[in-house]
C-alpha cells in the first residue's frame, strides 16, 4: 500500500523540502518504518522499530489521531492521508478535534501547523462588534486565533440585523460583546473572549490595546478612529483599518513608523459634513467583503505571510464591482508619526473631532 | 487639457455620476471648472482659503497630489484623478 505522508515544516529539512512524501505500509507502524528507511534522519524522530511515537509527535490518519484509532496498528488502505504533526517549542500538540477542525488552513503548506500554532498564540484586539466587527470577529474566530479582544459599548438593535452577522434576533437589547461572545463559543470554543463593554479613550485605550499583538479597527466614528490610529502608534502596534460608507469601503494597514492614519487623512470631517451609516445607508455585504480582508490581513500579519496592505490603501466600490489602489505614504509633517512629531500622547478626541464622544445608541 | 474626475458618494450626488471629465492644466484648474458647472463642488473640497480639506485626498493616478505639486500639481492628457474623502463608517 503506497500512501501519501504531509510532513509539517519542521521536518521538510529531512525530507528534501517536500511538504508531501510516499511510504509504503498495510498499518501506520509499518508506514513509520518504512518513512524511517527511505528518510533516514526522520527515523530517530519518530522513533525506531518497535517503539512507541514519542509524546511530542501525533500522527494522524485522515485527520484522526492514531490513539483515537488502533495506535500503530492502525490499518491503512489506498487513499488515506498521514499526517505527522510535531508539537511546536512551548506548546502542546494538537487534539484531534484541532488537527480536524483546522485541517483546511493546516494542509496548505503555507500555513502548515506551526502557522496553525501561530494563530492559535495571537492575540487580536477587535474594536467594534458592529459591521465591520462582525465578519472580523467571526473569521478570526473560525481561524483559531487563540484570543479576541472585542471592545464594545452598545447593545444590539434590530436595525443592527441587515449585517450584523455576530447578532441574532434573539440578542436584541443584550450588549453587543455579550451577543458576539456567545456566537464565537457557539463556532468555535477554543477561542479565548475578553469583551470590554465601553467605549474606547484616551484614559484606557493604551492600557487595553497594549495587551494584543495586533489592532482591527471596526469603530463607526471619527473620534474613536483617530484615537485607535494614535494609540496604536504609540504602543507600536500593528493597526488593519476599514471604513464602509453607502456602497463604497476603504482598507490599509498600518505598521508603525510605515505611515499612519492621520498621514492619510490630516483631520476628520466638521461634525455633520459626512452622514452616518445610520443616517446615510450601508449596504449589509458591503461590511463582509471589508471586513474579510481586515481579517486577512490580520491573519498574513500573524503568519508572516504575503504582502500587507502597507503603503496602499484598496479601495472597494460595490455598485462599480471594482477595486482600487491608491499610494499611501508616511508624511513628515505628519503630527504623529512625522519627523517632527507633536502628539507624544492621546489627545482630547472629543475636542479634536468637535463631536461628542460615541453616544449611546445609533452612531 | 482634459482628464477623467472620479468621485464617490457625496460628489456622487452633486454630479449625478461618479465618473466625469474636467478641463484644466492643473488640478486646481480642473476644480474651477467643475465648480463653473458643478456649483458648490469646491466646497466640498476645498477650505474657504482655497486649501485642499484635510479629511479630503485627491489622487493624480494613484499618487496623493499632497505628496506632489498639491492643487497645482500639472496633468497631463488622459489622466485620472480621484477625489477620495474619508470615511468613518464601521457599520454599527
Amino acid at each position: 500500500m503506497t500512501i501519501t505522508v504531509y510532513v509539517p515544516t519542521p521536518f521538510r529539512t529531512l525530507t528534501g523540502n517536500r511538504s508531501y512524501v510516499e511510504a509504503q505500509g498495510d498499518t501506520v507502524g509499518d508506514l513509520l518504518n518504512d518513512l524511517g528507511v527511505r528518510y533516514p534522519a526522520l527515523r530517530n524522530l519518530l522513533g525506531s522499530n518497535g517503539d512507541e511515537v514519542p509524546a511530542h509527535i501525533n500522527i494522524y490518519v485522515n485527520s484522526h489521531e492514531i490513539h483515537t484509532l488502533q495506535g500503530k496498528a492502525t490499518p491503512l488502505k489506498d487513499g488515506d492521508e498521514v499526517a505527522v504533526i510535531p508539537a511546536i517549542a512551548g506548546g502542546q500538540v494538537f487534539t484531534p478535534e484541532q488537527v480536524e477542525r483546522y485541517s483546511r488552513h493546516i494542509v496548505m503548506p503555507q500555513v502548515g501547523p506551526i502557522g496553525q500554532r501561530k494563530l492559535m498564540a495571537a492575540k487580536v484586539l477587535v474594536v467594534g462588534a458592529g459591521g465591520l466587527g462582525s465578519p472580523v470577529n467571526l473569521y478570526l474566530a473560525l481561524a483559531g486565533v487563540g484570543t479576541l479582544g472585542i471592545v464594545d459599548f452598545d447593545v444590539v438593535d434590530l436595525s443592527n440585523l441587515q449585517r450584523q452577522i455576530l447578532h441574532h434576533t434573539h440578542d436584541i437589547g443584550r450588549p453587543k460583546v455579550e451577543s458576539a461572545r456567545e456566537t464565537i463559543a457557539a463556532h468555535n470554543p477554543d477561542v479565548k473572549v475578553i469583551p470590554y463593554r465601553e467605549p474606547l479613550t484616551s484614559a484606557n485605550a493604551i492600557d487595553i490595546i497594549s495587551q494584543y499583538d495586533i489592532v482591527v479597527n471596526g469603530a463607526d466614528n471619527f473620534a474613536t478612529r483617530y484615537l485607535v490610529n494614535d494609540a496604536c502608534y504609540l504602543a507600536g502596534k500593528p493597526l488593519v483599518d476599514g471604513a464602509i460608507f453607502l456602497f463604497e469601503g476603504q482598507a490599509t494597514t498600518f505598521l508603525p513608523g510605515q505611515g499612519c492614519y492621520r498621514c492619510l487623512f490630516p483631520a476628520p470631517p466638521p461634525p455633520g459634513l459626512v452622514p452616518s451609516c445610520a443616517e446615510a445607508g450601508v449596504l449589509g455585504m458591503l461590511p463582509g467583503v471589508i471586513g474579510a480582508i481586515e481579517a486577512i490581513e490580520a491573519v498574513k500579519l500573524i503568519m508572516g505571510l504575503g504582502e500587507p496592505l502597507v503603503g496602499r490603501l484598496l479601495i472597494f466600490d460595490a455598485l462599480a464591482m471594482e477595486f482600487r489602489q491608491v499610494k499611501l505614504r508616511r508624511d513628515p509633517k505628519c503630527p504623529l508619526c512625522g519627523d517632527d512629531p507633536t502628539i507624544h500622547e492621546l489627545i482630547d478626541y472629543e475636542e479634536f473631532c468637535g463631536v461628542p464622544f460615541p453616544a449611546h445608541g445609533e452612531a | 487639457m482634459t482628464v477623467e474626475v472620479r468621485v464617490t458618494a457625496t460628489l456622487q450626488k452633486l454630479i449625478g455620476q461618479k465618473v466625469v471629465r474636467g478641463q484644466g492644466e492643473t488640478v486646481s484648474q480642473v476644480l474651477t471648472d467643475l465648480e463653473q458647472r458643478y456649483p458648490g463642488f469646491q466646497t466640498q473640497v476645498l477650505t474657504e482659503d482655497g486649501a485642499l480639506h484635510r479629511f479630503v485626498n485627491i489622487y493624480l493616478n494613484d499618487e496623493d497630489v499632497r505628496f506632489l505639486q498639491s492643487l497645482e500639481t500639472p496633468l497631463h492628457e488622459g489622466d485620472v484623478l480621484s477625489i477620495l474623502p474619508a470615511l468613518a463608517g464601521g457599520g454599527r
